[in-house]
């Protein structure tokens, strides 16, 4: 059982989260080209090794927060609340 | 200095004994062992085409070079040994009824150099066409099995929508009564499904490959490539640096690593795929079964064993092993489908990695680097699509043109905005 550190409600069973993605910043619409837009929405790091994400806590408190998890251990290093952007408040 | 045994000798590889039920007959009373089926080598300064990754991928696009084209200076460098990555962990379904006509086409040609590859390796890969049936519990899902039907049709592959009398027939022991949590409304049917032995097949192109001069190199890991002024110039691996004009990544599992490597970033993400097996019981389930909706495949090896398939993990990750949740669910939807199942004893379960794309559909043909071409993006569909992937990856590399069978899956189609959506037919329905 891969057990997850929610900043709120502790260690719980992976399978209570949602996998949302690799956490990284939005490009600003209203400058970008549609080239970088479509590079932000599909090319991925995919990293084999420590990677930031966010996940979601779909049974529990239902909140998103950020992970650093070992994608080929999958051991998990840190869990914080989001940065500003997209934080639940 | 050959010296015949048993099992064959590391010195005694010969021109390979064409493999038939004489000489079968002939070393089982002479007791002489049979050669080794490919061969290892000292790993040469250079080569005119390095492809990474010796899975069934990577196999048949060098032996499809020698074999099509004559280009036999070509290395096959293997981190671990060959068709231990996705090529040894998948299920063994090979099927053609997928949802976009430029799939359909695609694996169709992939099933018809199946039907005929034992005999183009003479190496037995035990493809059994027993059908292959996807399961339709609701409406939605009986509306895509029309749909691909008739795709499927269109480009002249055996597949049909069928009602619940028909299933019965083909499999009598599951109930089409309507009475069940998850009914079973129907089925789309194709025929020309089925399994295969996928260990042999990868066994059988690196012999072919191996016979045509081609140089199978395992326990090699590529650790970098070099790249200058846009043009690939060779691979750095733990046996030394290999210069090379030409490199293709038909990695599986570390597609976006490798890609990487070369500078070129992937609209992949890598996601772990679970696998199960009984313990084997007398035959008595010949197509192979798929429900979307349950997530869960099953087919019954020629052992008679049942092998079990889902969809992949709800998260990405390189991890391969296993997890009880997994097979927790997977045990409870198998059940579903076929209570009878209910005292059969699991084997052994197993993970698999997948580089799944944002269509469903491979992305194969040249990059933004000179001479550095990927096969990759395999997703669940890898295994089925070995052959025609390696004879299009062949094309491709002797003469420098993207063949149309694969043009449809290049690179550039994210960019553009020319997805190839095969959700429908490829995201449970190995």
């Amino acid at each position: 059982m891969i057990l997850l550190p929610c900043p709120w409600c502790g260690s719980r069973n992976v399978q209570e989260f949602s996998y949302v993605g690799e956490a990284g910043g939005r490009p600003d619409p209203n400058t970008t080209m549609p080239e970088e837009w479509r590079d932000y929405l599909y090319l991925r790091s995919n990293t084999a090794g420590w990677t930031t994400e966010n996940w979601f806590h779909r049974s529990g408190c239902r909140r998103y927060f950020t992970v650093e998890r070992h994608t080929v251990s999958n051991e998990v290093r840190e869990a914080r609340a989001p940065a500003a952007q997209g934080s639940e408040t | 200095m050959s010296t015949p045994g048993r099992n064959g000798s590391r010195n005694g590889y010969r021109t390979p004994v064409r493999y038939s039920a004489l000489s079968l007959l002939r070393r089982g009373f002479s007791g002489e062992g049979w050669p080794l089926a490919w061969r290892s080598h000292d790993m040469k300064p250079g080569y005119d085409v390095v492809i990474v990754g010796g899975g069934v991928h990577g196999l048949a696009t060098a032996y499809y070079l020698a074999v099509n084209h004559g280009i036999t200076n070509v290395a096959v460098l293997e981190k671990g040994y060959i068709g231990g990555g996705a090529s040894g962990r998948n299920t063994a379904i090979v099927r053609s009824n997928y949802l976009t006509p430029e799939g359909v086409r695609f694996y169709d040609r992939s099933v018809k150099l199946y039907e005929r590859l034992a005999a183009d390796l003479n190496f037995n890969v035990m493809f059994s066409q027993r059908g292959h049936l996807t399961l339709a519990h609701n409406d939605s899902a009986l509306r895509t099995s029309r749909w691909r039907a008739e795709v499927n049709k269109l480009e002249g592959v055996d597949s049909e929508v069928i009602g619940p009398a028909e299933i019965k027939q083909l499999v009598p022991f599951m109930d089409v009564s309507g009475q069940a949590r998850y009914p079973i409304l129907g089925a789309l049917y194709h025929p020309p499904g089925g399994i295969i032995r996928h260990d042999a097949v990868v066994w059988g192109y690196a012999r072919g490959a191996d016979t045509n001069g081609v140089h199978i190199h395992q326990n090699t890991e590529v650790q970098g490539i070099d790249v200058k002024d846009g043009r690939v110039l060779g691979v750095r691996t733990n046996r030394g640096d290999v210069a090379a004009p030409v490199v293709v990544n038909c990695t599986a599992g570390w597609a976006s690593v490798v890609s990487e490597m070369a500078g070129v970033r992937m609209p992949i993400s890598t996601f772990p795929l679970q696998a199960a097996v009984t313990e084997r019981v007398k035959p008595f389930l010949h197509p192979v079964v798929v429900s979307g909706t349950l997530h869960v495949y099953v087919s019954q090896t020629d052992r008679g064993e049942l092998v079990f398939g889902a969809s992949v993990d709800p998260f990405t990750s390189y991890s391969t092993r296993g997890s009880l949740e997994f097979i927790e669910g997977l045990a409870g939807h198998v059940l579903e489908l076929m209570p009878a199942l209910a005292k059969l004893r699991l084997l052994r379960q197993w993970a698999g990695l997948c580089d799944m794309t944002p269509d469903f559909a491979p992305i194969m043909g040249k990059t933004p680097v000179d001479g550095f071409h990927v096969d990759v993006g395999w997703g669940t569909y890898g295994f089925k699509a070995g052959p025609v992937a390696g004879e299009a990856m062949a094309d491709l590399v002797a003469t420098g043109k993207t063949p149309g069978i694969i043009a449809a899956f290049d690179l550039a189609r994210f960019t553009e905005g020319r997805f190839v959506g095969e959700k429908g037919a490829a995201s449970v329905g190995h």
